[in-house]
């Protein structure tokens, strides 16, 4: 079975996804998606040991040899992702299933585990997969997935910004196939790892670039790259609190995977950054959004939506990282991905848990909420300050290494810009821990009654610890991620 | 009586004959052009003209709507369920050659048994589309 992983992966949330679409009883269901999660999971561990002790894995699907049949291919990198992907999904089911049916009508509930699960599985095959047409068809698969959960919200405007979200993609996903279709047609090839070989002996620059440039608008468009971000605060916002938790901490960290693939492991390094301007705009858009997503924060009156243009600049740092392609960049984007992972999950479960008491949406209800509900209203302080870069929480950690990359390639510019971005991160993160701590609360703040279930408490603690135990003992997270970007991204040099 | 007897007449004659060139066009899809996709629009074409003729009530009492539903999913784990019988006999996933004695024969099978899955569940997503339409404002 061991030699199957990479298929059973990617198969087994989307064959559950399916049974829990047949099943529709809400108590099965979760116990369904729960399990599978969690054997997916348990999967993606024993995959990624396989591979550090065997090399990388190739799997030829329907017996067809790569380059002709598609190959999905395990390397260190994307299998720590793959790793993190189902993690945090399992963790976002436990803690699931009182939220939603407190949030979503009874009759839909299945509809979303079953959505639920095959984003997951369309995700893992994005990650997983060694062909580029067949990380469109996941990245379809996810999307049109997506749209689901978010359109289930409570609010009427999640129509609407499921809508919004299903154009932008769309258009994302044919500026993708645009672009792959050009390099097929240079290379005659779809495998990633043979268009990876056969690029180097081209000598048509032109319509490579035009591939590239193609391929890198599309995905950033799914990244939500600070002028294409539009769809991404309406969607966080009213989506349900568990699918923004989910879509938060998973997606778009997907897209930017699949960015960093495409720029390193297909096109390369001289290809990409030997063209001055595409740096230039990648820096350039990269500290674009750490500003202008932070100052947006800074005056958003709706609470997920405030986070989720805080996403927005995250997603900044991250792509500065790619920009800056040094060793210390690329393990600061790697490490970014994973620690805004486990904060924006943790986040966004402490406030699904103060949904469940409380219905609020805006900040200014949160006056005095350390009063009525200490326990969450510290947990979200925690990971809210990891939002900043405390020394001391996995914030810190991504920062550290962004910085010395940047210092290494003696841009000073930027240091200083993730240094004020930094303090725009403490003046809207700052905001709600006042209104949280030091103020009377209000008697408009009505907590109702319904005790919060022991999951959900449990959950979103686990993850807030994680914030901090990960940002004082890196071993873990940095370590995996030096070893994905010296073994993969950099080839080994 | 109502006076579309003209439409009534020759679309039952129509019927049985777009359902048989939707499976014509299902079992000719490894040979051919054609294919499950396909064939399951031009199946979903003969219950569309049925509840043009005949009114949604009489086809929502003929082809209710559960059926539809359960099938969206039904075709897919037929589809995902030979891929997982590949690799229960040893096999990578849809690899066809594990579905019978000769490789040749097992790719026959196989493309065929993936074919009837994506059948299922177009003709299930399809009409649950066109019902979805059909029902608008009656609840």
């Amino acid at each position: 079975m061991i030699e199957h992983i990479a298929a059973i992966v990617v198969m087994l949330p989307i064959i559950s996804s399916v049974f829990v679409m047949l099943i529709r009883n809400n108590s099965i269901n979760w116990l369904i998606s729960t399990t599978a999660s969690l054997i997916t999971s348990i999967a993606s561990i024993m995959m990624y040991l396989q591979i550090s002790k065997n090399g990388n894995i190739s799997y030829a699907m329907g017996g067809w040899e790569p380059p002709v049949g598609i190959e999905y291919r395990i390397d260190e990198f994307n299998a720590l992702f793959i790793i993190l992907i189902s993690i945090a999904s399992f963790l976002i089911l436990l803690y699931a299933r009182h939220s939603l049916n407190s949030e979503l009508k009874e009759n839909k509930i299945s509809t979303f585990y079953s959505m639920y699960l095959l984003c997951l599985g369309g995700l893992i095959g994005i990650l997983s997969t060694g062909d580029a047409f067949n990380a469109f068809v996941f990245l379809e698969i996810s999307s049109l997935a997506t749209y689901i959960l978010i359109s289930m919200g409570s609010d009427r405007r999640a129509l609407l910004s499921a809508y919004q979200y299903l154009i932008m993609g769309t258009i994302g996903a044919t500026l993708y196939v645009i672009g792959v279709g050009l390099i097929f047609v240079l290379t005659g090839s779809l495998n990633l790892h043979d268009i990876s070989i056969r690029i180097q002996e081209l000598e048509l620059y032109r319509p490579l670039y035009a591939s590239l440039a193609f391929i890198t608008v599309g995905i950033a468009l799914k990244v939500a790259l600070f002028p294409l971000h539009a769809w991404l605060p309406n969607a966080y916002a009213y989506a349900p609190s568990v699918g923004t938790a989910f879509l938060s901490s998973t997606a778009t960290k997907v897209a930017i995977y699949l960015l960093i693939k495409y720029l390193f492991l297909v096109y390369g390094y001289d290809v990409v950054y030997s063209n001055k301007i595409f740096v230039f705009v990648i820096i350039g858009l990269s500290i674009l959004a750490m500003f202008g997503a932070s100052l947006i924060a800074i005056f958003q009156s709706n609470l997920k939506k405030l986070f989720a243009y805080s996403s927005v600049a995250q997603i900044g740092y991250i792509t500065l990282g790619i920009g800056l392609a040094n060793y210390n960049g690329l393990i600061g984007s790697t490490v970014h991905i994973i620690n805004h992972s486990i904060i924006k999950a943790a986040i966004f479960l402490a406030i699904g848990c103060i949904v469940f008491k409380t219905k609020i949406s805006d900040t200014h209800e949160l006056t005095g909420l350390g009063k009525k509900m200490p326990v969450i209203a510290i947990l979200l302080t925690i990971s809210s300050l990891s939002l900043i870069g405390i020394p001391g929480t996995v914030g810190f950690i991504s920062k550290w290494y962004l910085i010395i990359g940047a210092l290494e390639q003696g841009w000073w510019l930027v240091v200083l810009s993730l240094a004020i971005s930094s303090l725009l991160a403490l003046i809207y993160v700052g905001r709600i821990i006042e209104l949280m701590w030091f103020h009377q609360p209000e008697d408009a703040l009505i907590v109702n009654s319904k005790s919060l279930p022991v999951e959900m408490l449990a959950i979103t603690f686990i993850l807030t610890l994680a914030t901090v135990y990960f940002g004082i003992d890196t071993r873990l997270t940095a370590g995996l991620a030096e070893i994905a970007v010296q073994n993969v991204l950099l080839g080994g040099q | 009586m109502r006076l579309d007897i003209l439409l009534r007449i020759s679309s039952k004659i129509f019927i049985p004959f777009i359902v048989i060139f939707a499976f014509y066009v299902q079992f000719h899809g490894d040979y051919g052009p054609g294919g499950g996709f396909q064939a399951g629009v031009i199946f979903t074409s003969a219950i569309i003209l049925y509840t043009i003729i005949f009114g949604s009530t009489k086809a929502l009492k003929d082809f209710p709507e559960w059926i539809f539903h359960l099938m969206i999913p039904l075709g897919v784990i037929i589809f995902a369920g030979t891929g997982f019988l590949s690799i229960i006999n040893g096999f990578n996933f849809l690899d066809y050659d594990a579905l019978a004695h000769y490789p040749k024969h097992g790719q026959h099978i196989g493309i065929i048994s993936i074919e009837i899955g994506v059948f299922v569940t177009v003709i299930g997503s399809m009409v649950s589309i066109f019902y979805a339409f059909v029902n608008r404002g009656k609840k």
